[in-house]
């Protein structure tokens, strides 16, 4: 390859094919159309036909019993997690996933509680609108609302919604230690446990 | 054997014929689906049945159960015979093949061929060209201009490779001697050397070339090429009347199938330590593959290349082929 060449489209390694002009004279044509012919082009794509056949390589992927493996940073139904150690939500209310939310979905109902802290009441999405850009889980200070796996969702109404019941792990679940951490951009690395320690006032 | 034994018996193989060719139809959209998608690294149906054998079932209770719709403007009448026309011409075409050699069953010897008349392969290659007024018809009447383009390249299609079909055939026939397509198997009875492929190898691509036109196969699917006229003459039928277009073109598979192993391969005439009927069996599978197995290869070509290709290479060859067959002869 020509190392002065401008175009930076162009790699190295790139193959280019000899394109002839085609062909005008009838003679030309003939010579062309006869090449062609006996060229035996059509009986090499029978034979990759057959090859593939019998080779018997099949991408397929049959999707309700296989399923392919998503990425890390896949953006797939929300989820609420609990703090490790109290096992509380670990949501403070402070309202900067409904604020960054750009399709309007998601409606924090708070209170504030007898020790004068946030509580929150509820927390909705609207999953007919929600567009799945991974904003409010990027925003959030806490790492309370994540993005989960489970991508396969089907609703019954446009309107799906989800309420904190719905989107907060479990107690059981969370209690046999199956909280799984979204190992996405913002997210605890996976040796977080080793730092967690008690707060002072409890020692 | 009397009259009345004939006609029982003539009834029977009608009735035997229609039933295997229709299931076979049917089987061979399975067989089909799945040698495109092996071809094409894919799985093909998998979920009805096992390994998706029951698709074919499946599609049948579509089929019976979609709505027919049959639109506004149609002409109603010949809208609703067209597919019926097409139908039948492919499986009266069957009824002047011997389809296996003939065998004795309960101490009957049965003939295996419906109608054994001395010009069978006139009579089915007529019949087939016959069955052009389907297309033709459900094109014309269905109101459409998919419909419309698709008619005319029926037309042009089938009409010009009917003269391609009938020549290269003639060369066959002037060595035998006989239309009678069981003189024409007969004539082949010594075995592999005396093939008719082995005398008339050009008339053998030829003929070949043209069954795939005249059965609307895929290098020359032009008359209901998707990418270019929606569904062609079929664009606005549905369900059944669909479903008839559908086995019709899988009959004629069957059809030029048995004629080409009939003319050119030794018909069922035992092959080696191959008894006759799995001979036959042998050849006709390997005929319904290629034209899978093309399907999957080759894109298909322009109406102006197809009608170039007709009337400028294979028409001339064919008379070509018959002249120095007619010298060779004399």
């Amino acid at each position: 390859m020509n190392k002065d060449f401008k175009d930076r489209n162009i790699k190295e390694g790139y193959k280019f094919i000899d394109i002839k002009a085609p062909a005008s004279k009838p003679w030309d044509k003939f010579l062309q159309v006869s090449k062609r012919t006996f060229k035996g082009e059509l009986f090499v794509g029978l034979w990759i036909m057959l090859r593939e056949m019998l080779k018997f390589n099949i991408h397929t992927v049959q999707y309700p019993l296989e399923k392919l493996p998503i990425s890390p940073r896949y953006r797939a139904i929300h989820r609420l997690q609990r703090l490790l150690e109290s096992a509380e939500n670990r949501c403070i209310g402070c309202g900067l996933c409904e604020k960054i939310c750009i399709a309007n979905c998601i409606r924090i109902d708070t209170k504030i509680d007898k020790n004068s802290r946030k509580e929150v009441l509820d927390y909705t999405i609207n999953f007919g609108r929600c567009i799945f850009c991974g904003y409010c889980a990027e925003v959030c200070p806490e790492l309370a609302i994540v993005h989960g796996k489970d991508y396969e969702h089907a609703g019954e109404q446009r309107a799906d919604f989800a309420t904190k019941e719905d989107l907060l792990t479990p107690l059981d679940e969370f209690k046999a230690g199956k909280q799984k951490e979204f190992l996405g951009f913002g997210s605890p690395s996976k040796d977080a446990d080793k730092f967690i320690k008690k707060t002072p006032l409890a020692y | 054997m009397s009259d009345t034994g004939y006609i029982i018996a003539t009834l029977i193989k009608i009735l035997v014929i229609l039933i295997i060719f229709s299931a076979g139809a049917g089987f061979t959209t399975y067989v089909e689906r799945k040698i495109l998608a092996f071809m094409q690294r894919r799985l093909g149906p998998m979920n009805v049945g096992p390994y998706g054998v029951l698709q074919i079932i499946a599609d049948g209770i579509k089929l019976f159960t979609k709505e027919d719709i049959i639109p506004q403007n149609a002409v109603r009448a010949i809208f609703i015979i067209a597919p019926v026309i097409s139908a039948t011409a492919a499986f009266t075409a069957l009824s002047a093949l011997p389809i296996l050699p003939q065998f004795t069953i309960f101490g009957y010897t049965v003939h295996p061929i419906i109608s054994d008349i001395n010009v069978g392969i006139l009579f089915i290659i007529g019949v087939m060209g016959a069955g052009m007024y389907g297309p033709l018809l459900a094109g014309m009447s269905s109101s459409s201009k998919w419909g419309l383009l698709g008619a005319a390249r029926t037309v042009i299609q089938l009409l010009s490779f009917e003269v391609a079909t009938g020549l290269s055939i003639l060369a066959p026939l002037m060595i035998v001697g006989s239309l009678s397509l069981i003189d024409i198997n007969n004539y082949q009875i010594g075995g592999f050397a005396d093939w008719l492929i082995w005398k008339q190898p050009i008339a053998f691509i030829i003929f070949l070339i043209s069954g795939y036109a005249e059965t609307n196969r895929t290098p020359f699917d032009l008359m209901e090429h998707e990418a270019e006229i929606v569904s062609g003459y079929a664009t606005e039928y549905s369900g059944m009347r669909w479903g008839l277009f559908f086995i019709g073109e899988y009959a004629n598979m069957f059809t030029i199938s048995f004629l080409v192993s009939l003319i050119f391969l030794g018909g069922f005439n035992p092959w080696g330590f191959i008894p006759g009927a799995i001979a036959i069996l042998i050849k006709i599978s390997f005929f319904i593959f290629a034209f899978l197995w093309v399907r999957a290869a080759w894109p298909h070509v322009r109406p102006d290349q197809l009608m170039w290709f007709c009337w400028k290479v294979l028409m001339p060859v064919a008379v070509i082929n018959i002249l120095i067959t007619g010298i060779v002869l004399v």
